[in-house]
């Protein structure tokens, strides 16, 4: 009976067919960083490259039809900045904040905030449910990388960063006369670093998150101290030299910084940028180190 | 003789200290379907996870269609579909824009319009994922299983949670797929869906593959045979039933005669009383099926509880 239950055994060329050694070119794969087989698994010849299109497009409406980070990424920076209008000193130049106005002071740590809501809240939620629900573990059997839906999300909440910047900054303009950014190729330069290094940063919580609860959470958690350390509630020139140093390093304070020099004119100094650029690399390299797609 | 579609040998997967999968063994022939059935947490699930290159393999070797699953996993996808377990789609998209994307993942993608009317969803179309019922989400699970036109589908416990009549619905559509050279790998705990659908089936427990035939074949083996009863309409001589091929014992009960044996058992028995003049009435069968295989072949039953996922 037992032999019969057996499957029948392996003709001898399933045998030959097992110690086959693999090609060089699977060797070459084996090195820990080889750009050819990180074009391999990103780029797969046979993932049809329109299938990236179609994914941000759906990746876009679901963005459009859970609208909380639209809402909190966009109308809550232009309700503070109606309320910070409406508060007559907010428009005094004053020796303490650098000859500056309160509102000149409050517009980059805005841009700081719309960027860190939209890289820790927004970002890391779905990313994390699509892990959790299986999604991700559904596309690793198709012929698309679930590497595209990270892509697509990252494009996605780029272009809804960027959209929101510019209401902000456009907004301040034009309806509250804040000047015009002074060095834009600057201001352009700071706001790519800073939404990079949070950006990593969403993603470094994506990836240690087992669930989409779990992700808000710790991105709250993230968000708040981040936050006091880009001058929300206490501007960073009226901040204790001890605060100060710790928000020179902080990601938000460096990009408050950074973004606050290239609106005046100036061209940031080195340091703000190096931190922005800094938090960038370490945290994409933890996040790739502990991403799991499953 | 056919090709081998998917050909496993030796495969074994281990969580830790507690062995998923253990050597097994078998292969898929070109154009069937495949069923492996077992229970809860034997191992049915990590066997196809590793036929779809999501595991690597502890030991053994696997080919779909001369591919490996790990070394050839993009080009095994453009030709292998799968339908997953627990496997959600985003809550906030319409089905008609899920399918959309996944039709763009293939080269060669199928008619949708075809695919949702076999497995009737043209109605939902418009409607959100979330808004879909169980049994309309598993079968938008098997359309995205098949957008791509696979030549392999594999297809884990494709009808739970499907009512009785979208489970024949979709048994009639699996069936017109396979017609079209899909081979299929079903992993199914439905023993009617095994018999009604599979070419041949590995009974799989405790990561072993226990046995492996046909659904009839299974049956026929764990019966040692078949038996019948009936009430003859006149006395007869029971040497006149047991000098036939067929028959291997007969037996009376009260006014009830018992006749066991193999093969055109029926037939050749009431044709035999027939020409002696004597009517079989009231013929019961005793007919073995695969639960019954089931529970012979691993002392215990398909559905019992307890058994963790």
């Amino acid at each position: 009976m037992n032999t019969h239950t057996l499957p029948r055994p392996e003709g001898p060329d399933a045998k030959t067919r097992l110690p086959k050694v693999r090609p060089a070119k699977t060797r070459l794969a084996k090195t820990p960083f080889s750009v050819a087989r990180l074009t391999k698994a990103l780029l797969p010849e046979t993932a049809p490259r329109a299938a990236f299109g179609q994914i941000v497009r759906n990746e876009a409406r679901l963005a459009w039809r859970l609208p909380a980070g639209l809402i909190f990424g966009v109308g809550l920076p232009v309700l503070l900045l109606i309320i910070f209008n409406r508060i007559p000193s907010f428009h005094q130049v004053q020796a303490s904040l650098g000859g500056l106005t309160a509102f000149d002071v409050y517009v980059p740590i805005l841009i700081a905030m719309v960027i860190a809501i939209i890289a820790l809240i927004s970002l890391p939620g779905p990313l994390v449910t699509y892990r959790d629900q299986g999604i991700l573990r559904r596309l690793s059997t198709t012929p698309v990388p679930p590497s595209w839906v990270l892509a697509a999300q990252l494009v996605v909440a780029f272009c809804i960063t960027i959209a929101s910047l510019l209401i902000l900054i456009v907004v301040s303009i034009t309806a509250f006369g804040l000047d015009v950014p002074k060095n834009p190729g600057a201001l352009v330069l700071a706001i790519v670093l800073s939404i990079a290094a949070m950006f990593a940063i969403g993603l470094c919580i994506a990836a240690v998150a087992r669930t989409g609860v779990a992700a808000r959470a710790i991105g709250a958690a993230a968000f708040y101290p981040m936050l006091f350390f880009s001058g929300m509630w206490f501007p960073r020139e009226l901040m204790p030299a001890v605060l100060q140093d710790i928000s020179n390093v902080t990601p938000l304070g460096a990009a408050v910084e950074a973004i606050q020099d290239a609106m005046q004119g100036q061209f940031p100094p080195a340091e703000p940028l190096l931190v922005l650029a800094g938090y960038a690399l370490v945290f994409a390299l933890i996040a790739r180190r502990f991403f799991r797609w499953e | 003789m056919k090709t081998h579609a998917v050909e496993i040998s030796h495969l074994s997967k281990a969580y830790g200290s507690v062995a998923a999968v253990d050597d097994v063994s078998l292969s898929v022939t070109e154009g069937e379907i495949f069923g492996i059935l077992g229970p809860n947490g034997a191992g049915k699930t990590t066997t196809v996870e590793c036929v779809l290159g999501l595991r690597t393999p502890d030991a053994g070797s696997i080919s779909v269609l001369g591919l490996d699953p790990v070394r050839d996993a993009a080009e095994l996808h453009t030709i292998v579909g799968a339908q997953l377990q627990e496997s959600a789609l985003p809550a906030k998209l319409r089905v008609g824009e899920i399918l959309a994307e996944y039709r763009s993942f293939y080269r060669e993608p199928a008619d949708v319009g075809e695919l949702i009317d076999g497995l009737g969803l043209a109605g939902k179309v418009k409607d959100y994922y979330r808004s879909l019922s169980g049994g309309q989400r598993q079968r938008l699970s098997i359309a995205l299983a098949l957008i791509g036109r696979p030549k392999v589908a594999v297809l884990d416990e494709m009808t739970s949670g499907l009512d009785p009549q979208a489970r024949r619905d979709t048994w009639d559509l699996i069936e017109s797929v396979r017609d079209r050279g899909v081979t299929i790998l079903l992993v199914t705990h439905f023993m009617e869906e095994a018999e009604r659908l599979c070419d041949r089936v590995a009974l799989i427990d405790s990561g072993r593959v226990v046995a492996l035939d046909t659904p009839a074949g299974l049956a026929a083996r764990a019966s040692g045979g078949k038996s019948m009863r009936f009430v003859p309409s006149a006395p007869f001589d029971d040497r006149l039933l047991t000098g036939l091929p067929e028959v291997g014992t007969v037996t009376r009960n009260g006014s009830h005669v018992v006749v066991a044996g193999t093969g055109e058992l029926v037939n050749t028995v009431i044709l035999t009383l027939a020409t002696a003049g004597v009517i079989a009435r009231d013929v019961q069968l005793d007919t073995s099926s695969l639960e019954d295989a089931f529970v012979k072949l691993t002392g215990r039953h398909l559905h019992e509880e307890g058994i963790p996922a």
